[in-house]
């Protein structure tokens, strides 16, 4: 006998308002009223029914940096934040560039339960910039393979740019490109600019990002290839997405909710908490940010999930690690700086936290409309919520998060992953219970 | 004022409490008998990340002087580079009661991070970090200048600021902790700065900056500023495509000969030439110009020792909350054991 859920009277993204019975991981039925005999009430007045959001872009650190992040906690953290699928980068140790790595990951979401892990499979061996890496076979793999990164450092070298984007085709997928020109970039320590100038820190300049895309998305057009370009950060480079995408060339784009929300004004703490790649940038970038995620010339919000282990950030600038955890504020920063700003309403957030995420990484069964016979992969939010940041209290084991003691708006009050119910009340629940019946090695 | 980290945060009244109670400390050391019991019982330690044997000799006379003990850590070398932190450092620093660390760092940004952290309570004073800020070198530099200042004007220096004087720094500005702090402090004291340098060695943002930048030292030269700074050029930049060729730099850039005769034909101004030391003699600056009596490279030597002696002084010696008292006169009357 299956369990059954009844989610009453939630607001849809849409405005209206329904009930959502959920069962055997699907929405059996939405409509006023409904009813059915054993089915859990949950009263969702008040909440938000939005769909599971779908992460492209997160660090699992699992294999190799288990004192970062495991697949398990970084999984716990995904499901409180209301995620209930994401992208593992393969930046790992080993790098997930063999379908051996990628499976192993695969199972290991697998087994953890919490949300789907899609593993992201590298583009070139051991993300050396050098061969590529066996596409074809992650993309067979049991883990299915379809976005494909370098993540942490740029596929620099154009002929194996041209060559990525062209032989991912064969199986559909996307090469996600991290755009940062490595010359230009040596030592780079922070944004280059005002602030970088008279804190004496090696500028990162816009160009070192906005050289690559244009690089990119013009090889896409010669190819006839689909690109991702990760953690947009520069005004500069909207501008050339939006070219991009007027010419027709099949071009994505995310922005972090950091780069939502921050300037490099805060490195004048000189806090690492804030050292991040790309960097932080100018209050002008994150207005062409918001602006271009509204417009949709940035399809969708990564959060770029990077824990790191507290040493790896109690030192000096130049010493420190560079990345931000996010999954538990994502939902947060962006209903602050989208929703609360009038930019975006929550139909839009939807698109680029969900749907187009989805879209992009070829994930079937999530990113659907919350409708009678999709897969129950459901987030509940109370927008009218406010919570300060205190990292000590979240489910990643990274205390690096630069929201660390502002109050943001919005709570996820309950996650239904493939429907059932990760998240309660805004607490962990359980994990999905198909999870125990899987191994981590198989 | 609990720490001394970089000159942006000094207002306009504290830089002058610092210069005149350096020559406060100027005065001890005509004396016979060149020691203050101030600092009797306080430690000073001397962290020292990245080697300077002038500046660390420099805080240790200060520090001597007034009577503190020293320990100077040469970070370098030590434990710190098989990867003992700097947080370990400054526990460890903390567990033997220092009072003050002066630091320096390779890294910009350390002695505010550790100054920020909850490490270690002791006062930290930069003494130059990374390309950031070096501001006890600007501090003896603007004593240095108003000393020259107050001379010409036949006044005594104590009290007054640098208005109405021009000044040009020289050279390699991006990666220079002491342009900055100049920079910052000589504003701060009311004197107009131009910066001169090739293109490649200005920061992208210097135009938020408040000075003039000028690529051409014989125009800046021929227009009599009061001072001209010259920065010392770090040998890792002459491989790196910021300049074609050292004799390039030199013939655009450097204080040479031909430079130092145009000075002296064009007469009247008593135009100083400074340097933070050490020098390239040949390269950023001519041995004629550097031993010329228009040199002031020896008096900011000396005058390196006063300034930090007013600052240890200062920041050791204020009441607990941090403010920084005035220097009490008796203090510079007591004859030290
Ligand atoms: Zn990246």
């Amino acid at each position: 006998m299956s369990v059954k859920y009844i989610i009453k009277d939630a607001a849809m993204a849409d405005g209206s308002h329904a009930d959502l019975l959920v069962a055997d991981g699907r929405i059996m039925e939405t409509g006023a009223s409904l009813s059915a005999a054993g089915a859990t009430i949950l009263d969702a007045d008040g909440l938000l029914a939005l769909p599971g959001m779908v992460d492209l872009h997160t660090h699992l650190r699992e294999p190799g940096r288990e004192d970062a992040e495991t697949v398990e906690t970084g999984t716990r953290a995904a499901a409180l934040g209301g995620f209930t699928a994401v992208h593992a980068m393969a930046n790992s140790m080993p790098v997930a560039d063999t379908a051996g790595v990628v499976e192993q990951v695969f199972s290991l979401g697998r087994r953890a339960g919490w949300v789907e892990v899609r593993p992201v499979g590298a583009v070139t061996v051991g993300l050396a910039g050098e061969r590529l890496a066996e596409l074809g076979a992650m993309a067979d793999s049991r883990a299915q393979v379809r976005v494909f990164s370098d993540d942490g450092l740029c596929v620099h070298d154009p002929v194996l740019m041209r060559r990525a984007l062209e032989y991912v085709k064969a199986f559909d997928g996307v090469v996600a490109q991290h755009a940062q020109e490595p010359r230009l970039t040596a030592g780079a320590q922070m944004n280059e600019g005002a602030v970088s100038a008279v804190l004496g820190l090696t500028g990162w300049p816009a160009v070192a990002e906005e050289s690559i895309i244009a690089r990119d998305v013009l090889l896409a057009q010669h190819v006839g290839s689909r690109l991702h370009v990760c953690h947009v950060s520069t005004a500069g480079s909207v501008e050339i997405i939006r070219w991009a995408k007027g010419r027709g060339i099949n071009v994505t784009a995310e922005v972090t909710p950091h780069h939502l929300l921050l300037t490099d004004d805060l490195v004048h703490s000189w806090n690492p908490v804030y050292k991040v790649n790309p960097p932080l940038r100018t209050a002008e970038d994150v207005t062409a940010l918001r602006e271009a995620l509204a417009d949709g010339t940035i399809d969708i919000v990564g959060t770029d999930h990077a824990p790191h282990p507290s040493e790896h950030k109690e030192c000096e600038w130049a010493q420190a690690a560079m990345g931000m955890t996010g999954l538990e504020t994502a939902l947060s920063v962006v209903q602050h700086s989208m929703i609360e700003t009038g930019l975006m309403n929550w139909a839009d957030f939807a698109r680029v936290t969900s749907s187009r995420a989805a879209e992009i990484g070829r994930v079937g069964g999530q990113g659907r409309p919350l409708a009678a016979g999709e897969p129950a992969n459901i987030t509940l939010v109370d927008p009218a919520a406010r919570w300060t940041v205190a990292p000590d209290k979240m489910a990643t084991k990274g205390r690096n998060s630069p929201f660390a003691g502002l109050e943001l708006p919005g709570a996820v009050q309950a996650t239904f992953f493939r429907g059932h119910p990760t998240v309660l009340d805004g607490m962990l629940n359980t994990p999905h219970p198909s999870a125990v019946e899987d191994s981590a090695w198989m | 004022m609990k720490h001394l980290l970089s000159t942006t945060d000094l207002s306009r009244g504290d830089a002058i409490l610092i210069l005149d109670t350096a020559e406060e400390m100027a005065a001890v050391g005509e004396r016979e008998v060149k020691k203050l019991p101030a600092l009797r019982g306080r430690t000073v330690v001397n962290l020292f990340f990245e080697d300077s044997t002038r500046t660390r000799i420099s805080f240790e006379a200060a520090a001597k002087r007034l009577s503190a003990d020293v320990i100077n850590f040469a970070a370098k070398g030590s434990s710190v580079s098989k990867g003992e932190s700097l947080k370990d450092t400054a526990q460890t620093l903390e567990a033997m009661s220092a009072d003050a660390v002066v630091i320096r760092h390779w890294a910009s940004g350390a002695p505010a991070r550790l100054a920020s952290s909850d490490w270690i309570d002791a006062a930290v004073i930069n003494a130059g970090d990374g390309t950031h800020e070096h501001p006890t070198q600007a501090l003896l530099d603007a004593f240095t200048l108003r000393r020259h200042w107050a001379a010409l004007a036949g006044t005594s220096p104590g009290g007054s600021d640098l208005r109405g004087m021009s000044v040009a720094i020289v050279g390699d500005v991006l990666h220079s902790r002491v342009a900055r702090s100049n920079l910052w402090l000589l504003k701060t004291l009311g004197a107009d700065v131009t910066l001169v340098a090739p293109p490649t060695l200005l920061p992208v943002g210097v135009d938020s900056w408040p000075c003039r930048v000028n690529y051409n030292l014989d125009e800046v030269l021929q227009s009599g500023p009061d001072a001209v700074m010259m920065l010392r050029l770090q040998g890792e930049r002459m491989n790196a495509a910021f300049f074609p060729s050292t004799r390039e730099y030199s013939r655009r850039w450097g204080f040479d000969d031909a430079r130092l005769a145009t000075l002296d034909a064009a007469g009247g101004r008593s135009t100083v030439i400074m340097h933070p030391g050490p020098m390239n003699r040949g390269l950023e600056i001519s041995s004629a110009a550097a031993d010329s009596p228009r040199s002031t490279i020896l008096a900011q030597v000396r005058n390196g020792v006063s300034v930090r002696m007013a600052v240890l002084y200062l920041l050791l010696s204020g009441d607990s909350s941090g403010e920084p008292g005035r220097i009490p006169t008796p203090i510079l009357q007591e004859n030290p054991a």
